[in-house]
């Protein structure tokens, strides 16, 4: 087996005094898609924070590409796109472009202004979440869910090798949320994409990942989506800790 | 207009500080606009009034020349708006407290300045709603020194700037130094605040900042554009406002704020015309 792209061994971390993670181990393959589940304030959003070095651990050690994150500096190699991406103000008078070109801000540095070949990356982000009919519009005037393609596009533009998505389909219907699993995929498969997908909504994550964790303060499951599937729904219940409707989509 | 303009070096001094506030105060407003600070420059200028105060004070008690108006409502400014940031943190949930706080400290300071230096005066008249005839060519050489720095920051750290306003968790994320740039940036705003006093006065100094934003923002596509109609919009209501302001003997600072209203309503009643038009046209 190859080494895991972002491994946690013991981790445990707390807010002041409140505990949010206990003694969590994870390992995330390269190449994996795997989906992050858990009730609301169960931490997901906070290992994520610990993945992009912005909470430090109490306890246990997180590694990525198999360095200890705090020698770790390659973060353009991470892509995240946020639970709070699209709280943005709406009125912000950026074009699609100008918002896709921050995500190569930590590639290019003070004094330094975009090449050619980082216009072109940009432009190919923007291709890749097929949104180049969209490119000079106002971010603003775009629906929901194509600002959440925006926001993947400004991810994508750094060649991330791990993509963290929190909650990204939050807010958007039900037709777009199967686009938006297709491109997941694409990105996964064609791009050699890894992905973590936070979601809280099981029934489409079984169908998409290929790997699920359940999170409520430590981890309760780890493991491949089948063996997930066949967990019963009284044990779901009891992790979540109140009655669940879990519905299951059949292949 | 012309011989008088080549005749008075007063009229040139005005001339030159105003095409370089309206180029400065709008390009900078666009920033403030978009992280929503209107009020913090509004703000910024009371404070700078407190200062402007001081330094007529010390003028006239101690006669001490090295402190003039210009200057110390500068470093009043820049003090001010380090507390901004400061309390700003101290008051995360309810960051708009800044405003009220330092607005009425300025105003207080200004006060009890002015009442220590016997009362008003004409000089604190023209601080208020601005001056054709009050810069001098030291204070245009200030301004154009402030001019040159702001150009420079912002040139440097534009994308952390932007970054920044549109969306700070994906900033932070991407290693900006959020603190480092928030303080640069209301240093900066300090500056361009106690440039533009001189000529639009502390009462109107936020609207050269925000109205010609507020007209831009209606029309442009994207933040360069935002900031290059704001830039536009800026020079016409200074260079419409100074020339009608001298020939009606009004502070110029009531004349360049009517001008930018004027334009403001002139954008969304053209906008909302042009907007009826095409989709006209497409429904045809
Ligand atoms: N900045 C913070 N300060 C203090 N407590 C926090 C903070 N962020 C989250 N928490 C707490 O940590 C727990 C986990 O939150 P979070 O990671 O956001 O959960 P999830 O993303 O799974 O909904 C919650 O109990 C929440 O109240
Ligand atoms: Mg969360």
């Amino acid at each position: 087996m190859t080494k895991p792209l972002v491994s946690m061994e013991n981790v445990s971390f707390a807010y002041d005094n409140k505990h949010a993670l206990k003694d969590i181990n994870l390992q995330i393959p390269t190449g994996a898609f795997l989906g992050l589940v858990g009730p609301n304030g169960g931490g997901k959003t906070t290992l994520i924070k610990l993945l992009l070095g912005l909470e430090k651990p109490q306890q246990g050690t997180i590694k990525i590409f198999d360095k200890n994150i705090k020698d770790f500096k390659q973060w353009n190699k991470i892509g995240f796109v946020s639970q709070k991406a699209n709280s943005f103000n709406r009125g912000f008078p950026a074009t699609v472009k100008e918002v896709v070109s921050t995500g190569l801000a930590a590639k290019v540095g003070y004094f330094h202004f975009f090449t050619k070949q980082h216009k072109q990356k940009i432009e190919n982000a923007i291709e890749m979440v097929g949104m180049k009919d969209y490119i000079n519009r106002n971010i603003g005037d775009l629906s929901g869910g194509q600002q959440q393609r925006i926001f993947i596009a400004r991810s994508l533009v750094s060649d991330p090798s791990l993509l963290i998505l929190d909650e990204p389909t939050v807010g958007i219907d039900t037709e777009n949320v199967q686009k938006f699993y297709g491109l997941l995929h694409r990105l996964n498969e064609e791009n050699n994409i890894t992905l973590l997908l936070v979601s809280h909504d099981i029934g489409t994550m079984t169908n998409h990942a290929n790997g699920i964790a359940c999170l409520n303060k430590s981890l309760h499951f780890h493991g491949d989506t089948s063996a997930f599937s066949n967990l019963t729904e009284k044990e779901l219940s009891k992790f979540y800790g109140h009655d669940l409707n879990v519905v299951t989509h059949q292949h | 207009m012309l011989t008088q303009f080549f005749t008075y070096e007063f009229l040139q001094n005005t001339f030159y500080t105003g095409l370089l506030i309206g180029f400065i105060a709008p390009l900078l407003g666009t920033f403030v606009v978009v992280r929503r600070l209107s009020l913090i420059a509004d703000a910024l200028s009371h404070v700078t009034l407190g200062g402007i105060a001081f330094g007529l004070l010390m003028e006239k008690k101690y006669g001490l020349a090295f402190i003039t108006p210009f200057y110390s409502g500068m470093v009043f400014s820049v003090i001010g708006s380090m507390f901004v940031e400061r309390l700003r943190s101290v008051y995360k949930a309810y960051q708009e407290l800044a405003i009220p706080i330092i607005l009425s400290g300025g105003v207080g300071l200004s006060v009890i300045f002015i009442s220590l230096a016997d009362g008003f005066n004409t000089d604190l008249y023209s601080y208020l709603f601005g001056s054709v005839s009050a810069v001098s060519r030291n204070d245009l050489w200030s301004i154009l020194t402030i001019t040159v720095i702001v150009l420079v920051v912002l040139l440097l750290f534009y994308k952390e700037l932007f970054m920044l306003s549109f969306d700070e968790e994906h900033a932070i994320v991407s290693g900006i130094h959020a603190k480092r740039i928030h303080f640069l940036f209301i240093v900066l705003t300090a500056l361009v605040i106690s440039a533009s006093i001189r000529i639009v006065g502390v009462l109107l100094v936020s609207a050269l900042m925000t109205l010609p934003v507020a007209a831009s923002i209606r029309i442009a596509k994207g933040f360069k554009q935002t900031i290059l109609f704001s830039v536009i919009f800026g020079e016409l209501s200074v260079i419409i406002g100074l020339i009608t302001g001298y020939y009606f003997e009004i502070p110029p600072g009531g004349t360049i704020v009517m001008t930018s209203i004027f334009i403001l309503l002139a954008t969304i009643s053209l906008k909302k015309g042009w907007d009826h038009f095409t989709r006209r046209k497409a429904i045809i």
